[in-house]
């Protein structure tokens, strides 16, 4: 396999600029411009859209970090986040910009080890130390941190984390009664008031209503983009599905927007002249459970390197950020509000209990997807998800739903078994 | 001739099928270089079809294999071969421990396999002998030959060790020791089978299987079901390779 030239592009000075260990950062960005090209640009007949996509990545650490930087010169809020559950239509409003933050690399895991416990989610340790080692120019980049109280690990570690960087935590209920949503509603609202000091603006309706719409389209486009990878056979690679998921959480959310329906025009075009990606009677997975922040593909990776693709992530980093829109026709700033809540409410994340929603919603994915069998992937000590697997097992065992859990974290050292297995069940899905 | 390689962990095992019958078998030491020792093995026959499994697989393709299959596959091959029926197996190899379930024509339907550590595997017994100065025969042996039983409570190969370590130190009879690692496998694959779920035969196959100690408690820890080692139990995955090459 030859590979082309890629480089993701330096930025020393800029780097030094935003007080980053910039000799180990540079070796971090060569590593993950090899893992790139490696895992992506070898891939054969990749859509001519994902040009772009590519040049997101080759710009993560200089091009996208200067957008940041314009911005807050001109006073707008940076505001950096771990989780689908913020409000990102507030910061959009208030004319800020939302990013996910670094989390899914091993590459920093042992900065944190050096401090927080080592049996802890690896999303959660790899996070802080890119903070703690100064190796991630967004964290370096922004405001506040947003965070919730989604699980135990993030909940306490925010409380380390603030010595570092400000981090605002908002809770996020963990039923669904109406006593919880009424304190979603007001813990909104707090947000608000609180992005509105850091914009020092006061949000207007018509900001507001201008941001849900861009974030509704963004969503849309998202959807369209997961509908034509359930096209069977599928006209793109479940690596550039994925890698899409994850620039959502750093892009410009319009310019994303209008990039990533370019691509489905072009995925249209394959659908219709039969083009097919990796090949016609490649076994079809869907993949379900914790989300796999950038640069973690291996089970994408391990799948695809197998010969099967993936077809619909049910993930944060996937269908659960994108699933629900909120509805624009609420004429008030109060009403407009109940209904960005009403929308964050349908995300089902497994801190919920009871959460059979979720339940319901991986089946239907899987059928909607028309995949073959289920990847159910939990980090590791992720409690939540984890135990849910469960329940997620035994609706494919009703619905006779071929299905394999893996628990992980971002080291290499389970490949060989990971390997092992994935091989076991498309094979047993290939009969 | 159908050959079937089984590049595992700890051995390399040969398996040749001449279309009816096993005509010959073959285990060496996996060494530095597995596909090389494969190599060696096969060369005195002439191969119609050669298929590979176990870890190193890909290599063996890389370099002579004509097809490969995963481990599990292969002993559900091998095992259906010899026990026709049977919808259950526990495969103990080298690096990891598998439970497989089988449906009614011998296909896997379903399996669980340990994921990131060494414990309930071939390996952990292996650091256990050892650190209590018995070869492997003898380890089985005599946890076999003491039913006094004290508890290891760690499942980790590394924790495991400290914690054989501190009851060598307290003055606990080594065979005492040796029958709680035992018991501690027989756990861990009892735990495995229930999540699983098996049927009234469980086939015991890979080298632990050659430990009557593991035969005899994972058997005593599953009432509803008999436990069936078959004659040469470190071969099913190279068998159930070669058998899949009378396909290919």
């Amino acid at each position: 396999m030859t590979s082309t030239p890629f480089e993701i592009k330096p930025y020393p000075e800029l780097w030094a600029g935003l007080d980053m260990d910039v000799p180990r950062f540079d070796k971090a960005r060569l590593m993950l411009g090899e893992a790139y090209a490696k895992t992506y640009l070898s891939q054969k007949n990749r859509p001519v859209g994902m040009a772009y996509f590519d040049t997101m990545i080759a710009e993560i650490h200089g091009g996208r970090i200067k957008e940041l930087l314009a911005a807050k010169a001109e006073g707008r809020p940076v505001i950096g986040t771990f989780c689908v559950y913020i409000p990102e239509e507030i910061v959009l409003a208030a004319g800020g910009i939302c990013v996910g933050l670094c989390g899914g690399s091993q590459g920093s895991v042992p900065d944190a080890e050096k401090i927080l416990p080592r049996n802890i989610c690896p999303m959660v340790k790899s996070a802080f130390g890119f903070k703690a080692g100064r190796i991630c120019p967004y964290f370096q980049a922004v405001d506040f941190v947003y965070g919730e109280t989604t699980c135990d690990a993030k909940k306490k570690t925010w409380e380390i984390l603030d010595t570092m960087v400000p981090t605002y935590v908002m809770e996020i209920p963990q039923l669904k009664r109406q006593r919880d949503l009424d304190l979603w509603l007001a813990e909104v609202k707090d947000f608000k008031t609180k992005v509105e000091e850091v914009a020092g603006k006061t949000i207007t309706e018509t900001d507001l209503a201008k941001a849900i719409s861009v974030m509704n389209n963004k969503r849309k486009a998202l959807q369209r983009l997961n509908s034509l990878r359930h096209h069977n056979p599928t006209p793109i690679s479940g690596k550039d599905g994925l890698l899409i998921e994850q620039i959502a959480f750093y892009d410009e959310p319009v310019r994303f927007t209008q990039k990533v329906d370019a691509l489905c025009d072009e995925l249209e075009e394959r659908i219709k002249n039969n083009v097919a990606v990796p090949t016609k009677n490649a076994i079809r997975v869907m993949v379900a459970g914790t989300p796999m922040a950038l640069p973690n593909w291996k089970i994408h990776n391990l799948v695809e390197g197998a010969g099967a693709v993936i077809v619909n992530e049910e993930s944060c980093i996937g269908t659960r950020y994108f699933k629900d829109l909120i509805d624009e026709k609420a004429p008030t700033m109060d009403s407009m509000l109940v209904a960005l809540t009403d929308r964050y409410k349908e995300i089902d994340c497994s801190c919920f209990t009871p959460n059979d929603e979720r339940i319901t919603q991986v089946i239907k994915e899987f059928r909607d997807s028309h995949a073959q069998g289920i990847i159910n992937y939990s980090l590791q000590f992720c409690h939540t998800y984890n135990i849910e697997e469960i329940r997620i097992r035994q609706a494919c065992e009703r619905e006779n739903i071929p299905y394999l859990f893996i628990e992980s974290d971002y080291s290499a050292e389970d490949i060989g078994q990971l390997q092992t297995r994935i091989e076991a069940f498309l094979e047993q899905i290939g009969g | 001739m159908y050959i079937g390689v089984d590049l595992g962990s700890r051995t390399v095992k040969m398996a040749v099928w001449d279309g009816e019958r096993l005509v010959d078998h073959r285990i060496a030491a996996s060494g530095f270089e597995p596909h090389r020792q494969a190599e060696k093995m096969i060369a005195d026959y002439r191969a119609k079809v050669v298929v590979a499994t176990g870890y190193g697989r890909h290599l063996a393709a890389e370099h002579f294999a004509d097809a490969v299959i995963t481990e599990i596959k292969a002993h559900a091959r091998g095992i259906f071969h010899e026990f026709p029926g049977c919808a259950t197996i526990v495969d103990v190899g080298g690096q990891d421990s598998k439970v497989i379930s089988l449906d009614a024509a011998g296909r896997v339907n379903n399996f669980q396999m340990n994921d990131k550590c060494a414990a309930g595997t071939g390996r952990f017994l292996e650091i256990m002998a050892a650190s209590l100065a018995y070869t492997l025969e003898e380890f089985g042996a005599a946890a076999l030959g003491t039913d006094q039983e004290v508890l290891i409570n760690s499942m980790c190969t590394v924790f495991a060790e400290s914690e054989v370590i501190s009851m060598k130190n307290r003055g606990i009879a080594r065979d005492r020791i040796a029958r709680a690692v035992h018991s501690s496998v027989a756990d861990r694959l009892a735990g495995m089978l229930a999540r699983l779920g098996h049927g009234e035969v469980v086939a015991f196959s890979g080298g632990v299987a050659r430990n009557p100690c593991m035969v005899e408690l994972l058997e005593k820890r599953l009432p509803r079901a008999r436990v069936l080692v078959p004659n040469l139990p470190d071969i099913t995955g190279a068998l159930g390779a070669a058998l899949h090459g009378t396909g290919v």
